[in-house]
């Protein structure tokens, strides 16, 4: 990758000379060096991987900026640790942080949630009756997860009754490898789903099927063990080369697929799942299960005149913005970044890392009165792990190219050693440094 | 990756062991890398019987970094799956041979008697 920093400063020191005026491609070189002075004032919402990440690159970059970041929850999740604690690799509290100490200093805090957002009047009132107005305004809500939405089923059951939910949260996923190890001594019938909505981490759901038929392998009971993978589609990734490598594997480790079902309801007490499929209801039978539920915008953005207004994503109600940019299509002081924003794929910690620099970038373009050359790609990345000890470092963009960081040394489709230690030691301190505005 | 910068790597690695164990551990290399210079300036030249002496140590310090590493994940040499990964094997394997060949050579050309220009 070239640095787009450079990019950036050659690029408007070029446009500010066509604007007219050595001065001014003077100023925007110097922009760059210096911090930008300016008064405006800039809310974001939600303080998880994106709206920390941008805090912090905000705060170094502007002076004088009021930046308020709203957020009721006190802890920090790292999701992408949820799988290995689901998986008995990692305690619970491996995931977990506080939302304080990744802030920067001299920016404000509302640890309150947003409840309604009014782009006409760009207000923001949050559930205690706080209104904030703002002059930026950066969605930052990640996704919600629509428990509801599986009938039958509810959280406190995770844990029992061969029942996993690795996406609710460390304690939850903790619980599901109680019930993972519990299945994986005695057998049974495993079935693995994931839900048809967009969704964060569209690896997971494979990963954590490929861990059970590990476990279950390495403890001797494979035998015993059948494994499901019911796919919402007619693939089980979106990424053609990718799907067709995951497709082999299953048929390696002998993980049977059954296409396009998407799971509405379950019952416990008969262990019995129910799809909907192309030729009505099916059930399918279990003896483990991870429950993923659709994924849909937090009601903030979703309810608001914020979301997407027509297309695949309606019900689902993502932040209708510019793929490449961020911004919003229809108010150009909104941005979206992380999984609340409406741009296919990209609902990863690792395309929050490529997302953020360019909403930042623009919106520091805006206040200088210049314009952000800032594109992002698509890019997303998913180390898919296939067994406890090996993963495929599988990166892409937009168009379904694979992207790998290390072209020639890290082969993206091969279950390597090297792509598992990238999840299991490089992922959260990298993950950590973007937090911080470093990486 | 986006960005692979020096600035990068430092924060992934302040982020992985802490600020401060990653900083001592720099300043431990490098005072064990100005040492061993001081030596070779000192004395102009590897010193044939020291160094054959510290090179008995370089197996014990491949197996110690293969170790270290093993040690710090959920993985092991089953899971070698590539080129690569032998690659990173052996290269883990290399460094800590040389680190701690050169460790033991400093402390060694520091002991006193062991100096050929010393009396
Ligand atoms: C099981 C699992 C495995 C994953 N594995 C990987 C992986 O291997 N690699 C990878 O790159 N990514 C992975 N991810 C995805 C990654 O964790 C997310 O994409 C990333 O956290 C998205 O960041 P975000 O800031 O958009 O959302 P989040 O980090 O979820 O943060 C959203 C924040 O917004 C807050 N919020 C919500 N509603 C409101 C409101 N109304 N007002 C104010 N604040 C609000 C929430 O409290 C939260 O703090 C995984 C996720 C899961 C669940």
């Amino acid at each position: 990758m070239g640095h787009p920093q450079n990019l950036t400063a050659s690029r408007r020191a070029f446009l500010g000379f066509a604007a007219g005026g050595l001065a001014l491609a003077g100023t925007s070189g110097q922009a760059r060096a210096e911090n930008v002075k300016t008064s405006a004032k800039i809310v974001i919402l939600g303080a998880g991987a994106a709206g920390t990440a941008l805090a912090n690159r905000l705060a170094d970059r502007l002076d004088g900026a009021r930046i308020t970041l709203v957020d009721g929850r006190k802890r920090h999740l790292y999701q992408p640790g949820f799988t290995l604690i689901g998986a008995g690799l990692k305690p619970a509290n491996y995931s977990v942080s506080t939302t304080a100490q990744w802030l920067p200093r001299g920016i404000d805090w509302v640890d309150e949630s947003a409840a309604n957002i009014d782009p006409e009047a760009r207000t923001v009132t949050t559930r205690g009756g706080k209104k904030l107005s703002y002059d930026f305004l950066v969605l930052a809500t990640g996704l919600k997860l629509d428990w509801g939405a599986i009938e039958g089923f509810s959280l406190d059951m995770v844990g029992t009754n061969g029942l996993a939910a690795v996406y609710a949260g460390p304690e939850y996923a903790a619980k599901s490898w109680q019930a993972m190890d519990r299945f994986t001594d005695e057998g049974g019938i495993g079935l693995f789903t994931r839900p048809a909505t967009e969704m964060k981490c569209a690896g997971a759901p494979l990963k954590y099927t490929f861990l059970t038929e590990d476990y279950a392998t390495r403890k001797g009971s494979r035998g015993r063990i059948e494994i499901n993978y019911a796919a919402h589609s007619g693939s089980l990734f979106s990424v053609p080369i990718v799907n067709e490598k995951v497709r082999m594997l299953f048929e390696q480790r002998g993980i049977d697929i059954a296409y396009d079902r998407v799971l509405k309801a379950i019952d416990p007490g008969r262990r019995i799942a129910t799809f909907a499929s192309p030729e009505g209801d099916v059930e399918m039978p279990y003896d483990f299960t991870n429950v993923i539920p659709p994924m849909v915008a937090p009601d903030v953005v979703r309810d608001s005149p914020l979301a997407v207004q027509s297309g695949q994503w309606l019900d689902q109600g993502w932040a209708d913005v510019d793929k490449s940019t961020m911004r919003h299509i229809r108010y150009p002081e909104i941005f979206a970044i992380g999984d609340i924003a409406g741009v296919p794929k990209g609902k990863t910690a690792a395309s929050v890392k490529w997302q953020v620099p360019v909403a930042e970038d623009h919106i520091v373009a805006d206040i200088t009165g210049t314009l952000s050359p800032a594109i992002y790609n698509g890019y997303t990345s998913c180390p898919m792990i296939t067994r406890i000890g090996r993963a495929m470092l599988v990166e892409f963009d937009y168009d379904n190219n694979l992207t790998p960081s290390f072209p020639g040394v890290i082969a993206p489709l091969e279950e390597l050693w090297v792509s598992w230690l990238m999840k299991e030691i490089a992922l959260k301190a990298t993950y950590n440094a973007m937090l911080r505005g470093k990486a | 990756m986006k960005d692979l910068t020096l600035e990068t790597l430092l924060a992934v690695f302040e982020e992985m062991f802490g600020p401060l164990l990653f900083w001592a551990m720099v300043a431990v290399a490098a005072i064990i890398t100005i040492t061993f210079v001081f030596v070779l300036i000192r004395d102009r030249s590897l010193e044939g019987r020291t160094l054959v002496r510290a090179e008995l140590s370089a197996p014990i310090g491949a197996l110690a970094a293969i170790w270290f590493v093993q040690f710090m994940t959920n993985s092991g040499y089953s899971d070698v799956g590539g080129p690569v990964d032998l690659f990173v094997l052996l290269l883990t394997g290399v460094a800590g041979a040389v680190g701690l060949t050169i460790l033991v050579y400093t402390v060694l050309a520091l002991l006193p008697g062991k100096h050929p220009r010393q009396n």
